[in-house]
């Protein structure tokens, strides 16, 4: 460590060391630049201008340059650089237009050695020249840059961005002032001045209108060459250090580009996209491809970017608080230090080893779906395990398809990451939608009674085979059917097939009749049943009408036998028992509990007297036992009479509502936004005001939007109807107004009423009728004559030929 | 777009400007962006922040108008019975619209703070940013209005309270919308105006339009019809808080609480197109062109009294250029002529009249309107830099 830092002080160029540190500054820092040993930096700003020495483990501040009780406006720097020839030259660019340069040799406090103010307005950017040691160049904002020979007093000679030769007859008669009033005033600033590091006569500037120009330091008449590099402004340019063609630009369109110039036109060879403006740009010493960049606005990160990945940056330095003004690096052959200045006072030498790699936070895996449901998945070849099950791809051997094959490049430091991709092809039916489509057509969600509703849907859901959709809608017919009007003529439908809800089929004991591939089930069930003594007629309404009788009586009787029970303790159990049942019953699971339950009460002494006492009083109860279901009923039968009782005078349908409102989101979250919406308008106001308004609407225009991909204009036109969201309903009202053209005179129709303004006839009259039509037109293609759909359909019933006489033989099909 | 200039089909302001085309242009294509085009915030609202905006320097011609915009584009009514009656989120605003109009260094990262900060009534960031640039643009057009009150062939229509307000969008023209009939240029004709007279500090127009000619619909009512269309025009005065807060001098003994606003270290170039561009997109593209084609005119003025005057602005509005010596503007503006560009940009009351300075007779039309337009983008560009350096303290805090 000790021979480290003496060979530092003993200024090698090749052994300079340190670590990531900081120090406060005063002030906000415009811009720093560092001497050619690389051991002090200098750091610029409107109230700072220090030099520092860059130690082991600290920055030492080594010399304020900023002397004076009250410094004038030249001590306000927009631009500082070190001359890399003599290293007690500086030359600083100040913010009111003069160009100054100091000598540290000097004794005197004060070290300011010239003053230029050939400038009128800010002066942005002074370059010494890297081999000439008296040449200073200078770009500001008047738009002149000024080449300064430092052994005068003046500049040499004024390049001015543009080229109006005085020599023209026109101008020639103009004085000087008026010339450039008239023509230099509204010149474009100039941003960045940079001597290239191999030609010695040449140098770059970069404008605020976005031109960057060549110059020829001995012509100051005209550039060399001049290209548009950028939409607004260029803040900043760069020659390559070692590949004398390279340019890098950069601007506020948040490019930073990088330009051949040894070709007869500048071609742009690399590109990057950034996320914000650029204000420096600087390339990496000894690293061919990499370049730093900060920018000007938001961001306050630093960037080093390997050119040819333009989308991810190689490395990250986020130290600064603010936006960072001025990077360098360190040494001109060390690419591992780089020092930055920040709007938020603060120097930082970054060690490259520190930086953060974006590159190693990316997800290198993609996933994407294809039109058809196809999905592409992309991941790290480790990662995927050689999987024999793979057939190749239709196009060839795709995990080396020929574009994007590329020789690793040894100087390219990114990781290498190469990738499977795997594509796996939908299975067709699976995911076909054909039971959305289906299902949106046959619903019905209105213009019937709630619970024939529920029965159709399920009946729908169901013949799709989506059992648990089904029942669903099942449960929710007897959640907020009215026990009076639960005898609603319920349609012969079948929920015992889902045997796995006996509760449910206790309910709806009404509705057992064909019960279709459930026989295995009732066979079990048989074996338990204790009262096998009743049968049903299936799909009987009688029975309908009569159960529900039963039903009624039972549930004030049963409730009356429950009240002189002699356990109470019993009721309250089972009243725990029915909650818990209700809530499973949401998660579709469990027979054992149901018969559990129906074992408990059975088991309750009073009950089953009293149902057999029932069952025996209904009239139409057969003992027929033809049908092959006839046993579902019996099983069902002894339960219904006994929880219905339980539950109807004791839970309002508001009961259920909370409940309702978790399925609803669930099926929304599940995807089904169907469904939702679908009991939503179906339950209408008794769930409404339980989803908050925002809810609805977002779930009706979900379903909207994809009833409309599915062009199910109808039934998304119900839907649209049917709800009761104002933003919902307003949907189908929009551009609904119909423009039409007299068809007499084809002029526009301007106003209300079926007479044109123009010709005084009536427009559109029916050929039949001869009266206007108001609603469907139909007309022949031929002869272009009709009216009345119904009108012409019968005509044309009756006679081939057009109603209007033309003797055209129209055709209706 | 001068064949329709020439016939008076464009309103008058706008025909003030036509005398720099170039200008219009922008100027219009930058103003329709603003108020009719893509951006964060509803259409109603960006009127009626226009409306709080031209209320602070008591425009009425600009209250008319985008209180008719306003209703065109399906805004309640009510809220132009004044602030109260406006939604909180809006009433929020008043504060910055108070500053930024008349002490535009007040602006504040504290306030910026305290309008998003979140909670029901909280603005996010787009919506702030085109919320001010529509600030600052109204309080600029008003300085323009206020600036062309004083000619002497200006229509005084857009002064009296009950002008017929301008019921087109002048965009239209801009569009090549050449369909124009000769009838257009006395548009007060088709129009009948009854007068009611409301308890609230409201007045009612309703203006009954009988448009016989179906030529001129596309242009005048694009959809509106034979029917009454009322039109609410409110005073002024019940869009704005603290009426009593107005411009006073940026003096330099306040440079300790105020410090200097320095365009070297936030210029609208770097930092402010910047910002405005990214929260805002493609805002600053528009703005960008004002300026520039503002001060690429060609007129008689030299460019160092362009820039005399511009810098003047600036400076009375407290930003000061590094590379600008300040004697100049003494030795290049009269005195009458600063004390008349102090009054239009930091006093733009259309109850009063600008006092010409003397020279001003001896200049052409068109240059004096050049200045005028000087005076508004110098002002625009003053609030915006304040009010966006301070969404940039902002956003680093």
């Amino acid at each position: 460590m000790e021979k480290m830092s003496r060979v530092t002080t003993a200024l090698s160029s090749n052994a300079i060391s340190g670590r990531t540190m900081f120090c406060h500054l005063d002030a906000p820092a415009n811009a720093i630049s560092v001497c050619r040993d690389a051991t002090q930096v200098v750091v610029a700003g409107r109230n700072i201008f220090k030099i520092y020495a860059l130690e082991e483990e600290q920055f030492v501040e080594k010399l304020n340059l900023r002397v004076g009780r009250k410094p004038s406006l030249n001590f306000s720097c927009a631009d500082v650089m070190w001359h890399q020839m003599e290293e007690n030259l500086l030359a600083t660019a100040a913010t009111n237009g003069a160009v100054v340069t100091w000598n540290l040799g000097k004794p005197s406090r004060n070290k300011q050695e010239q003053l230029f103010t050939e400038h009128k307005r800010t002066v942005n950017k002074v370059c010494f020249h890297p081999t000439e040691v008296y040449m200073l160049l200078s770009g500001s904002q008047d738009g002149f840059m000024k080449c300064f020979d430092l052994r005068k007093k003046e500049s040499v000679s004024t390049f001015s961005v543009i080229q109006i030769s005085r020599n023209t007859p026109l101008f020639s008669y103009i004085p000087d002032d008026l010339f450039h009033t008239l023509f230099l005033g509204q010149s474009e600033s100039v941003r960045d001045v940079q001597f290239s590091m191999k030609d010695y006569f040449t140098f770059a500037a970069s404008f605020e209108n976005g031109n960057v120009q060549l110059w020829d330091i001995r012509r100051p008449d005209r550039y060399e060459r001049m290209f548009t590099a950028h939409t607004g402004p260029v803040f900043c340019c760069d020659w390559h250090p070692d590949d004398r063609g390279w340019l890098a630009t950069g601007g506020r369109d948040k490019m930073v580009k990088v330009w051949d110039m040894t070709t007869n036109r500048a071609k742009e060879i690399y590109c990057v996209q950034t996320i914000a403006s650029v204000a420096r740009v600087k390339w990496r010493p000894e690293r061919k491809y990499h370049l730093a960049t900060c920018s000007m606005m938001v961001d306050h990160n630093i960037y080093v970017w390997d050119i040819r990945r333009p989308f991810i940056p190689f490395a990250t330095f986020e130290e600064h608080k603010d936006v960072t003004t001025g990077i360098v690096w360190r040494h001109q052959h060390d690419p591992h230090f780089l020092l930055s200045g920040s709007k938020d006072s603060t120097l930082y030498q970054h060690m490259f080893k520190d930086a953060t790699r974006p590159v190693d936070k990316a997800n290198p895996e993609g996933l994407c779906f294809g039109l058809f449901g196809d999905l592409a998945f992309a991941a790290k070849e480790s990662l995927i395990s050689s999987d024999i099950s793979r057939k190749p791809y239709p196009g060839g051997d795709r995990r080396y398809p020929i574009f994007f094959f590329k020789k690793p490049d040894p100087t390219e430091q990114f990781a290498h990451v190469s990738s499977a991709l795997s594509v796996f092809e939908t299975d067709l039916d699976s995911n076909r939608m054909d039971w959305f489509v289906k299902t949106a057509q046959l619903y019905l969600l209105s213009g019937k009674p709630f619970a024939e509703l529920c029965d159709h849907n399920a009946k729908v859901a169901k013949e799709l085979k989506r059992p648990q959709v089904s029942t669903t809608w099942t449960m929710l017919r007897i959640m907020f059917s009215d026990p009076a009007n639960l005898t609603a003529p319920g349609t012969n439908h079948n929920l015992s097939k889902l045997g796995t809800l006996p509760l449910m089929n206790s309910f709806n004991m009404k509705e057992m009749g064909t019960g279709m591939g459930t026989e295995s089930r009732l066979e079990r069930s048989k074996g338990e049943s204790r009262q096998d003594n009743i049968h049903l007629e299936p799909g009987n309404l009688h029975i309908s009408n009569n159960n529900e009788e039963n039903e009624e009586t039972e549930g004030s009787e049963g409730q009356a036998e429950y009240m002189f029970g002699d356990a109470e303790l019993d009721d309250d159990d089972l009243y725990s028992m029915e909650h818990d049942n209700q809530t499973e019953e949401q998660e579709y699971t469990l027979p054992q509990e149901a018969f559990q339950l129906r074992h408990e009460i059975v088991d309750n002494p009073s009950a089953p007297e009293h149902l057999q006492q029932d069952k025996a009083d209904s009239p139409h109860v057969s003992g027929n036992e033809a049908e092959v279901t006839c046993l579902t009923p019996i099983e069902s039968f002894s339960l219904i009479s006994i929880s219905q009782p339980l539950f109807s005078p004791h839970l309002p349908a508001s009961f259920f509502c909370p409940i309702v409102r978790e399925m609803l989101s669930y099926y929304a979250e599940q995807g089904d936004v169907q469904m939702a919406i679908s009991v939503l308008i179906v339950l209408g106001d008794r769930i409404r005001k339980e989803i908050d308004d925002l809810t609805q609407e977002h779930w009706y225009m979900s379903y909207i939007d994809l009833l409309q991909r599915f062009e199910l204009w109808n039934v998304s036109n119900e839907v649209i109807k049917l709800s009761t969201c104002s933003a919902i309903t307003c949907l189908n009202q929009t551009s609904t107004t119909l423009h039409i053209n007299c068809s007499n005179c084809k002029r526009p129709m301007s106003n209300k009423g079926w007479i044109c303004d123009r010709c005084h006839q009536c427009a559109s009259v029916c050929a039949v009728c001869h009266h206007v039509v108001k609603g469907l037109f139909v007309w022949c293609q031929g002869c272009s004559h009709g009216g009345h759909l119904e009108h012409i359909m019968n005509w044309l019933k009756s006679s081939p030929h057009c109603p209007a006489g033309c003797g055209h033989l129209c055709e209706y099909t | 777009m001068k064949a329709l200039v020439s016939r008076g089909s464009v309103d008058a302001v706008f025909q003030q400007m036509a005398s720099h085309p170039q200008y219009l242009e922008s100027f219009l294509r930058a103003q329709h962006y603003i108020l009719h085009m893509d951006g964060p915030l509803p259409l109603p609202y960006r009127h009626y922040i226009a409306i709080m905006a031209a209320a602070r320097h008591h425009c009425h011609y600009l209250v008319y108008l985008h209180s008719a915009h306003f209703l065109r584009v399906g805004g309640d009514p009510l809220w132009l019975q004044g602030l109260e009656a406006a939604p909180p989120r809006l009433r929020l605003l008043a504060h910055i619209n108070k500053v930024l109009a008349h002490q535009p260094w007040l602006t504040a990262c504290s306030h910026i703070q305290t309008l998003l900060k979140s909670g029901e009534q909280c603005w996010s960031l787009a919506e702030l940013v085109q919320a001010v640039v529509i600030l600052a643009h109204c309080h600029a057009l008003c300085s323009f209005v206020y600036g062309c009150d004083a000619d002497s062939d200006f229509v005084p229509r857009t002064k009296t309270p009950n002008g017929t307000p301008p019921t087109f969008c002048p965009f239209d023209a801009a569009n090549g919308n050449t369909n124009v009939p000769q009838s257009l240029a006395t548009p007060s004709e088709h129009k009948t105006r009854r007068r009611v007279t409301k308890p609230l500090n409201c007045i009612f127009f309703a203006i009954t339009t009988h448009q016989s000619h179906v030529l001129t619909r596309p242009f005048l009512f694009l959809d509106m019809e034979e029917e009454e269309e009322i039109i609410c025009f409110a005073d002024p005065s019940g869009f704005i808080t603290d009426p009593d807060f107005c411009y006073e001098e940026f003096a330099r003994s306040e440079e300790d609480h105020f410090q200097v606003f320095r365009v070297q270290d936030y210029s609208w170039e770097d930092h402010g197109f910047s910002l405005v561009n990214r929260l805002y997109s493609d805002i600053g593209h528009l703005l960008d062109d004002r300026f520039r084609s503002v001060s690429t005119l060609p007129s008689l003025h030299s460019s160092d009294l362009k820039r005399a005057i511009w810098n003047y602005i600036h400076c009375v509005l407290g930003i000061r250029y590094d590379d600008y010596d300040y004697g100049e503007v003494n030795q290049l503006l009269e005195r009458d002529l600063k004390l008349y560009i102090k009054a239009v940009a930091c006093f733009p009351d259309a109850t009063k009249t600008p006092v010409c300075p003397l020279s001003w007779a001896l200049l052409k039309t068109s240059e004096r309107i050049h200045v005028n337009l000087l005076i508004m983008e110098a002002r625009l560009q003053a609030e915006l830099l304040y009010a966006l350096r301070a969404i940039t303290q902002y956003m680093i805090a």
